[in-house]
């Protein structure tokens, strides 16, 4: 068949119109996604610049209608962070490590894995619930501890994942290597393996610490929320996400902007985090 | 050889350390699953299973049905499902077969930064940009597709812009990274020797993606779908800004709802009635139960991806 009797062939037509369509119909859902991507990256950032200044860095959230800034909220949200990450990584080096180099496949590594998977993803609305019921409930008072708590548990399955993922890139000839050479196997993980990855399990550190800084429902029942200055951790602890929330719910107008102010700070803090982590994790991959 | 024999007691020490840390992460969610019942067993005792049926949620009278909340919950979860999986799957057609190489990591790294935009911020964005949109096309839409018989009462609803529907479109958006860089990832699985010899059968584009791609990584592509399903389910800040918070079961999509997440955001730090509260906590649980039921689903269709790929050394 000449190729002209082949276009004009009615079957092989429709064929290529088919796939015309539908390729362009990919090419388009595409687009849909990264427009979503950059409409609210640009509210973001023209509603958030408006709110930036010195008075969010340095004055307290306001009362109702009044001027001021975020810096109690900025404060209490880095203190109760630190706090989570510093709970969650110890844990999950750990456990990453049990995973990859101890337990293996055995039974309850392999439960842990599930388990682990399930809480990656787990409503965090719910982990907030469970740390009210254990914490809150116990204490009869709201506390940045508490959300502390809270936010570790979101935290620990990212930083197990990629320990163990990490772990796992080691070649085992490095191990048996270092067996040979007579350590125990404690001696293999933290000077051979556990060194071998160091990047890429500051990456999962860096990435669990994005995943949190924005996390807001485990907070609601936790931490709460402080209008004034405090660095009591024990007690209820001003934190942006919780204030955004409740400033941008509000019909008051100072409070919104703030709001905006507020979510650009997040953002950045997350985009920025997310950045260097694959920066981090594409020289390690190399 | 004494070395040996601390170097034994060394490693069973280590051992036992490490194993340590991972029960911790077991007790976690055995932790969650035993205060979430022991909270919700007033519900559970003297509501019953009636406690799904009832749609009554009166805080005033001490009434509480679950019904709304589940309703809301499945209803913006499908809503989400049913505009995000075609989208995604498109991105992960165009990332895989149509990208250019140079632009495939740039483009890809994009909608995974959709993941990790808060939660809090889509709900903002859907509050403040997104709700003044949809009220103002809302009336047009109710007069002609809402004049459509049967169908037509899905598009009704106050035009305020807040409900199920909004919940619904932002919760697509926010699965979009999740299903499509899944998709990404199996459609990458598929051997090249498959697609090569269906191209040289002259078959077109659609026609490798479509008989020899999606068939191939079908498995992984519907534990992509539950992965998405699962975060859709337990969203919280995104949903509880633009649904309304109005216990409501309705076709309607346009009305305001509530989710089982907006629930809780709205009235969990208000509740003193130990009955309202054990409510609350039985939502909770659902949720729970729910979202694991569904990424467990997840978990297993894909695994069992990774399997085919061989043994991991």
């Amino acid at each position: 068949m000449s190729s002209k009797a082949l276009a004009a062939n009615p079957i092989y037509k429709r064929r290529l119109w088919v796939n015309r369509f539908n390729m362009t119909m990919s090419f388009l859902t595409m687009a849909i996604g990264m427009t979503f991507l950059i409409w609210i990256l640009i509210t973001l950032f023209g509603k958030g610049f408006a709110a930036f200044g010195t008075a969010l860095f340095t004055q307290m959230t306001p009362p109702p209608g009044a001027e001021g800034g975020l810096a109690n909220a900025i404060f209490g949200s880095i203190m109760i962070v630190g706090a989570a990450i510093f709970i969650a990584t110890p844990i999950g080096i750990m456990t990453g490590i049990y995973l990859a180099e101890v337990g293996r496949d055995n039974r309850i590594a392999k439960l842990t894995r599930f388990i682990n998977d399930i809480l990656l993803s787990a409503p965090s609305i719910v982990i907030g619930l469970f740390v009210y019921a254990v914490i809150v409930a116990q204490l009869k008072h709201y506390s940045g501890w508490a959300g502390a708590v809270a936010l570790a548990i979101i935290a620990v399955p990212v930083v197990v994942r990629t320990t163990e993922t990490m772990l796992l890139l080691v070649p085992n000839s490095m191990r048996e290597a270092a067996v040979a050479l007579g350590a125990p196997q404690w001696r293999v993980v933290t000077m051979v393996t556990l060194r071998a990855v160091k990047g890429g399990v500051v990456t999962g550190v860096l990435l669990a610490l994005a995943r949190i800084s924005g996390e807001t429902a485990p907070l609601l029942f936790t931490a709460l929320n402080n209008q004034f200055w405090s660095t009591d951790m024990s007690a209820p602890m001003a934190n942006l996400p919780v204030v955004i929330f409740q400033f941008a719910m509000s019909p008051y107008e100072e409070w919104q902007q703030l709001a905006w102010g507020g979510a650009l700070l997040i953002t950045l803090a997350v985009l920025v985090l997310n950045i260097i982590a694959r920066v981090l994790f594409r020289q390690k991959s190399n | 050889m004494s070395h040996s024999n601390s170097f034994a007691r060394q490693d069973a020490i280590f051992a036992r350390v490490t194993q340590f840390f991972a029960l911790i992460v077991l007790a976690t969610l055995v932790g969650i699953i035993a205060t979430l019942v022991i909270g919700s067993w007033q519900t559970l005792t003297q509501t019953g299973p009636k406690f799904f049926v009832s749609d009554v949620w009166d805080p005033v009278r001490s009434l509480f049905g679950g019904m709304a909340p589940l309703w809301g919950t499945l209803i913006t979860a499908t809503i989400a499902l049913i505009v995000g999986v075609p989208l995604s799957f498109g991105i992960a057609i165009f990332l895989t077969e149509m990208c250019p190489p140079a632009l495939k990591r740039p483009l890809g790294t994009a909608v995974e930064l959709l993941a990790a935009i808060p939660s809090i911020i889509y709900g903002m964005w859907g509050l403040f940009i997104l709700t003044p949109l949809i009220a103002s096309i809302q009336p047009t839409l109710t007069a002609t597709l809402g004049k459509i018989p049967l169908i037509g009462v899905i598009f009704q609803g106050p035009p305020m812009g807040i409900g199920v529907l909004t919940a619904g479109l932002i919760l697509s958006v926010m699965v979009i990274p999740f299903i499509a860089a899944v998709m990404r990832d199996v459609f990458d699985t598929t051997p090249a020797i498959l697609k090569e010899s269906a191209y040289g059968l002259g078959a077109t584009t659609w026609e490798v993606v479509w008989n020899v791609v999606l068939p191939y990584t079908k498995t992984g592509v519907i534990g992509g779908i539950m992965l998405g399903l699962g975060r859709a389910l337990g969203e919280t800040m995104a949903v509880t800004f633009v649904i309304g918070n109005a216990y409501n079961i309705s076709m309607k999509l346009f009305e305001p709802g509530n989710s089982i997440a907006s629930s809780l955001a709205n009235e969990f730090n208000e509740a003193s009635d130990p009955a309202h509260l054990s409510a609350l906590i039985t939502l909770g649980l659902t949720l729970f139960a729910l979202s694991f039921v569904v990424l467990a689903l997840s978990r297993w269709l894909l695994s069992s991806l990774t399997a085919k790929e061989g043994k991991r050394t």
